[in-house]
């Protein structure tokens, strides 16, 4: 009985060890290539940079064989293969691996053999490129050098910011207000608008995005601050008016009455007893709000798209995609760059981003 | 109660009225101004982002004060009767500027031409279910929900389920959920990367080659199983979500019960089946709800890994196509609306257990 007890234990710490590193392997990658060298990680995969066997030159050197033809195989130490294959490299079968390295006529015959061996010549040079805008000079594997523009993630880094504090705060406030009146408040159609707050909880916001654009390009609020804000705030309100209603209708009764007999208005009460009391639900709400508008795209792409100034991290860095797809050693540090901010939020307040995901429905 | 609250300093006083009638038009002309300056200023950006949170945020806050301020100096009948509106109300116009009245609106939109004024009917409507390229996006839309939701659902509840008996709980339940803290761009750069033809730089690949396969465009050639590709991205995203969710409610099955199906020599797969699954059935309707909504709405994944090309179209890339790339207004509010109708059974749901709830 123990031991198979043992034995099904080590089969369930197996399995989900293996599930977690498989999961864990995409985000290492990223992280990993983003410190190795542009070349580096064009010629190799991340991988190598774990100890591995690979061929590593000896140092050691044969004379060619004189009057070779490209088309005729040729024989070197009693192995025949075409000069392209020796140019790959030909195993000797004792160990050794033998390879063309130049021309026909003036190169070199190497002699390899396996080592074990690691990549690890890291750099935070693909850092500096990816966050400042000018443009840099790279030295290619063959010595010659290209100037290669960076991106300026920067910008987007405190525009990013600029977006999403305001953006996580202002619907805060606003259905924090809201849930109070919903809650403790008695006035006509009370109702019937807050059916009107659950049935908005799984609208797809693709359904205001053309009407609300017409509004903005009208109004002027394309491309500002406040158009983005308001947006966000409208999109979060009925997921945090839900929330905030759940918490603040069951706070004791007996605090407010008490309060109101001795003479606070709801205003007072609101700002100085329920507000404080309410926090562990604000900070749900704000994680999940934070994380949603730092991660969000497609509101970005519409409501600021087009203004060049206020690009934020992800339409910065999916316009990267588009433009230097193949330029690795930008996207993955761009990446990277792109989820510090929210990974810190995550580790640091996760226990209060499980409660919110608990409490919540699901948003539009 | 009323003649606790009928006191001198409700009465009403005409100066402090009007200062609190000045008030509020100050505020408003204050932010405005800031509003203008945000908009043309050239400073520093870290100087602009300072401004631009302060005047948010602080703007905010004042509109509430100065509006709660004027309602609590007019005559005290009229300042019962408004003061609940000055708490509902900036929501609730917000929620019907943002979602409400747009989705009139869009329902109007959809049925016009997409030049001009001119009503079409269901026009739109017929030349979306007859476009070649809309029906490639809802097939793949229900690939997503069918695959992508049964896989996030059971790999949810495996590691659940498993991380519920390991003897390393937290850290497992810690690393499967990070991913939820990206955003579906940084993972669509993620596994862009893994799925690169280049097998010195894509892992897939790398791993094919080595097992002694070919290296494949991953997300271009392999149609229609590029889709699976893309739908693995969202499950690495959206698993950790259900886990979380699973992992809670199997930590509320009392022990007594799994114990004595035990003691009674139920296997754990009569146990997970019988037991575990029954008791937790709630939580999986939301899960499968959740994640079929997100599938609906998916575009951020598809945008950057595919931008909807090699036959992974989806709905979400076609809505901003048609409004952006094809400039086509009409089109595009009826793929919302289309989109809408899709989740009003959980509208109807949500709104059902609402009123199942306490008296509101």
């Amino acid at each position: 009985m123990h031991a198979s007890k043992k034995r099904a234990l080590w089969i369930v710490n197996g399995t989900l060890a293996v599930i977690v590193i498989l999961w864990t392997i995409p985000t290492i990658g990223l992280l990993i290539s983003s410190i190795r060298q542009r070349d580096d990680i064009r010629s190799s995969g991340w991988w190598t940079v774990l100890p591995h066997q690979a061929w590593q030159d000896t140092g050691e050197r044969l004379p060619i064989p004189e009057g070779q033809t490209r088309d005729q195989p040729i024989t070197i130490e009693g192995k025949t293969a075409t000069y392209a294959e020796w140019q790959q490299g030909v195993d000797m079968g004792d160990g050794r691996r033998i390879q063309w390295v130049g021309n026909l006529r003036l190169g070199e015959l190497y002699v390899l053999n396996q080592n074990w061996t690691a990549n690890t010549d890291f750099t935070l040079d693909n850092y500096g490129e990816v966050l400042a805008g000018r443009e840099f000079e790279v030295r290619n594997a063959d010595g010659s050098s290209t100037t290669v523009q960076g991106a300026n993630l920067v910008g987007a880094f405190i525009n990013s910011l600029t977006v999403t504090i305001p953006a996580t705060i202002i619907p805060i406030l606003i259905a924090a207000f809201a849930a109070y009146g919903f809650a403790w408040m008695r006035f006509p159609g009370r109702r019937i608008l807050f059916i009107g707050v659950v049935a908005m909880l799984v609208v797809p916001l693709q359904i205001a995005l053309v009407p609300i654009l017409r509004d903005y390009v009208a109004l002027g609020l394309n491309g500002t601050y406040l158009g983005i804000w308001l947006a966000h705030a409208g999109f979060g309100l009925p997921l945090a008016i839900y929330l905030f209603y759940n918490y603040m209708s069951n706070l004791p009764r007996d605090i407010l009455e008490s309060a109101f007999i001795d003479g606070a208005s709801h205003f007072t009460v609101f700002i100085r007893l329920i507000l404080p009391l309410s926090i562990p639900a604000l900070a749900a709400f704000a994680i999940f709000q934070f994380l949603w508008v730092w991660n969000d795209y497609l509101v970005a792409l519409i409501f600021l798209g087009l203004n060049n100034n206020i690009q934020v991290m992800t339409t910065q860095i999916a316009g990267l995609v588009g433009q230097r797809g193949q330029d690795w050693y930008l996207l993955t540090a761009g990446a990277f760059i792109s989820m510090i901010v929210p990974l810190i939020v995550f580790f640091a307040l996760q226990r209060y981003f499980v409660k919110g995901l608990m409490g919540g429905s699901v948003k539009g | 109660m009323e003649s606790i609250r009928i006191r001198t300093d409700d009465e009403f006083r005409w100066p402090d009225f009007l200062l609190a009638v000045v008030l509020v038009v100050a505020t408003f002309i204050v932010l405005y101004l800031g509003f203008i300056f945000l908009r043309d200023n050239q400073s520093a950006p870290v100087v602009t982002a300072i401004f631009a949170i302060v005047w948010g945020v602080g703007g905010v806050l004042t509109l509430y004060f100065v509006a709660n301020n004027f309602v609590e100096k007019l005559p005290h009948g009229w300042s019962t009767r408004l003061q609940p509106f000055i708490f509902v109300g900036p929501a609730i116009a917000l929620l019907a500027w943002y979602l409400a009245v747009p989705t009139v609106r869009s329902l109007v939109l959809s049925m016009q031409s997409n030049r001009g004024n001119g009503f079409v009917g269901l026009q739109n409507y017929l030349d979306i279910f007859n476009s070649r390229i809309m029906q490639e996006a809802f097939t793949n839309n229900l690939l997503w929900m069918v695959v992508g939701t049964t896989l996030v659902v059971s790999f949810g509840l495996l590691i659940a389920i498993l991380a519920d008996r390991s003897s390393f709980e937290n850290p497992a339940k810690a690393l499967i959920f990070l991913p939820m803290a990206i955003s579906m761009v940084g993972a669509g750069i993620i596994w862009k990367f893994i799925y690169d033809f280049n097998p010195n730089v894509g892992l897939l690949s790398s791993v094919v080659t080595g097992a002694g396969g070919q290296a494949q465009d991953w997300l271009r050639q392999v149609q229609p199983w590029n889709n699976i590709f893309l739908i693995i991205v969202m499950v690495w995203l959206q698993t950790g979500y259900a886990m979380v969710l699973f992992s809670a409610a199997i930590k509320g099955i009392p022990d007594e019960l799994l114990e004595a199906a035990r003691v009674d020599g139920a296997s754990e797969l009569v146990i997970f089946f019988r037991i575990i699954v029954p008791s937790i059935s709630g939580t999986i309707v939301v899960v499968i709800t959740t994640v079929i909504i997100f599938t609906l709405k998916l575009f951020d994944i598809v945008m950057v890994m595919t931008g909807g090309q090699f036959g992974t179209e989806v709905i979400g890339v076609r809505f901003y196509r048609e409004m952006f790339t094809n400039n086509n207004p009409g089109y595009a509010s009826a793929i919302a609306i289309v989109l809408l109708i899709a989740v009003i059974p959980v509208m109807i749901y949500n709104l059902r257990e609402f009123n199942k709830g306490r008296a509101f």
